[in-house]
């Protein structure tokens, strides 16, 4: 919700603004380049099918693939999808359970949700108080019927990191898949799937820099995965409908920008988030970080206040030109707060006064700043207000 | 999504605060939500709210509707207050999202809720409370 003029954009873990050098990458395809893929003549200039392989080749390259492992998709919820609802049946005959846990993205979440309407045997893994999956738990729940490991790389809302060549281990020494949705992680981590033992993996560019509506679907070569959408000879035959040549261009460069400077912005995003992190924990009371104190994105920081709410903190950023999120049960339009939270054994009255500010390359130290600023004022006016706070 | 009178009560709320003399206080607190709103109240010899404050934990849909209320509320009599529904804050602030409409729900309680304490601590019998259950909660 907007109530005023954004000044300063903290909600980088939802959408991030596009840089100024990929959308100038993208105009031509829309005037000059504009030609199908599928045609056989040819444009001035490069074609549209090169200009795809080329932002194929920057994406394998940077998460140690093959180019022709990568599919381009409409976007991350596209990828989870696909990669979950084909390799679940495609993989039938081995088994009937599926692993995934209950911090899951809602594209994940929902997708095992509808195998399990269809009689699959999904196990949703618990995590820790810092919103670690429990490795234990998967090694006793893994049998010879499990297909499909499915796992994030870095939370969204909290931004904790699981050990996925980890969990990719024990998916393979049980003969099953693993995936990993990396929307979140992608740009701000080092990706490589072979040693990672990544065998699927989800990508999305507007959370890079990039633009909306376009994503991307690693698939190990080894996998003959089952086409999502059908209707034409696109991405191998295996993702038809005309591609989105802008949007793949521009996912491209978008990850090619980044990926020269990826220690740049990994130092850039954690040098804020550790003074968003340093300021509020040391200068406001009675709040809890939210996620693992180290092994966090470097982007985010979440927190929990107590005493204050979080759409009312949200607002009140607002009208301060700030944008932010939070995970409290008045936002997310259900009866309960944020299901993150809830798995983190956060409770209700607690997790109604979550915050997630996340940073980006746009950010600066002096905005982070001011955002603490805004947000003491908030909390002390909230509270002031609050029958709790007697 | 919030209309300009919901935004200006949820920044500016009116009649916020305790009011340590207070004739009758009411607490209610909405499961669904989370959000919890009390009133005090200081009644006159003729039965009239001439004081009103509030405190609410809550967003700010439940902000401004309890702010919106408290102004509604003051200078009515007893009976009138009885008489108050969530609706006439909703329609005061010019509607609430469909979503957020569940957020608006405390005043009414809450003024019932303080009205019967009040009724206690005066033994004076009022209408409008005749079937009220002073633990019915939302």
């Amino acid at each position: 919700m907007i109530v005023g003029e954004i000044v300063i954009y903290m909600d980088n873990s939802a959408t991030t603004k596009v840089r100024q050098e990929v959308v100038e990458a993208m105009l031509p395809c829309f005037t000059e380049q504009f030609g199908n893929p599928s045609s056989i003549y040819h444009f001035s200039g490069a074609d549209a099918g090169k200009l795809i392989n080329n932002s194929r080749e920057i994406i394998a390259k940077c998460i140690g693939a093959k180019s022709n492992e990568i599919y381009f998709t409409a976007g991350g919820t596209e990828s989870d999808n696909w990669a979950i609802r084909s390799v679940a049946k495609m993989l039938r005959g081995k088994g009937n359970r599926l692993i995934t846990s209950k911090i899951e993205h809602h594209a994940v979440l929902h997708s095992f949700q509808a195998l399990e309407d269809e009689g699959f045997d999904i196990v949703y893994l618990d995590v820790n108080e810092y919103g670690q999956v429990d490795l234990e738990q998967l090694r006793n729940e893994i049998n010879e019927e499990t297909s499909l490991v499915s796992i994030m790389m870095a939370n969204n809302e909290v931004g904790t990191v699981q050990p996925v060549a980890e969990i990719a281990k024990i998916a393979h020494e049980n003969g099953a898949l693993f995936h990993t949705d990396a929307v979140q992680a992608l740009g701000s981590f080092e990706i490589d799937v072979s040693r990672m033992g990544i065998d699927l993996a989800s990508f999305s560019a507007h959370k890079i820099y990039g633009p909306k509506g376009v994503g991307a679907l690693y698939v190990n070569n080894k996998v003959n995965i089952e086409p999502f959408i059908l209707g034409g000879a696109q991405e191998r035959k295996k993702r038809a409908g005309t591609e989105n040549v802008p949007g793949i261009v521009g996912f491209g460069k978008a990850l090619e920008l980044l990926d020269g400077e990826l220690e740049f912005h990994q130092k850039h995003l954690r040098e804020m988030s550790n003074l968003l992190i340093q300021r509020i924990t040391s200068e406001i009371d009675n709040v809890v970080l939210t996620g693992h104190p180290s092994e966090r994105h470097p982007g985010i920081a979440s927190f929990c206040f107590e005493f204050a709410e979080g759409e009312a903190i949200i607002l009140d950023l607002n009208f301060a030109g700030i944008s932010a999120s939070t995970g409290s049960a008045c936002t997310t339009g259900s009866a309960g707060a944020s299901h993150v939270l809830q798995a983190m054994g956060i409770s209700d009255m607690i997790s109604h006064g979550s915050l997630r500010l996340s940073v980006g390359y746009f950010n600066t130290i002096e905005e982070v700043n001011t955002v603490v600023d805004v947000l003491k004022k908030s909390i002390k006016r909230l509270r002031k207000m609050s029958p709790l706070c007697d | 999504m919030y209309t300009d009178k919901v935004l200006d009560h949820f920044q500016n709320p009116r009649n916020v605060g305790k009011i340590d003399d207070a004739d009758g206080i009411g607490e209610i607190g909405s499961a669904q939500c989370g959000d919890i709103m009390k009133i005090y109240i200081k009644v006159d010899e003729n039965d009239v709210i001439s004081d009103l404050k509030f405190q609410t934990y809550g967003c700010g849909a439940a902000v401004a509707s309890s702010s919106v209320a408290s102004t509604m509320l003051i200078g009515k009599s007893i009976d009138e207050a009885l008489k108050f529904r969530n609706r006439d804050a909703l329609e005061a602030l010019g509607g609430l999202p469909t979503e957020k409409v569940h957020c608006s729900v405390l005043a009414e309680d809450a003024i019932r809720a303080a009205i019967w304490d009040y009724s206690q601590k005066s033994g004076k019998k009022f209408e409008g409370l005749k079937n009220y259950e002073p633990a019915a909660r939302h």
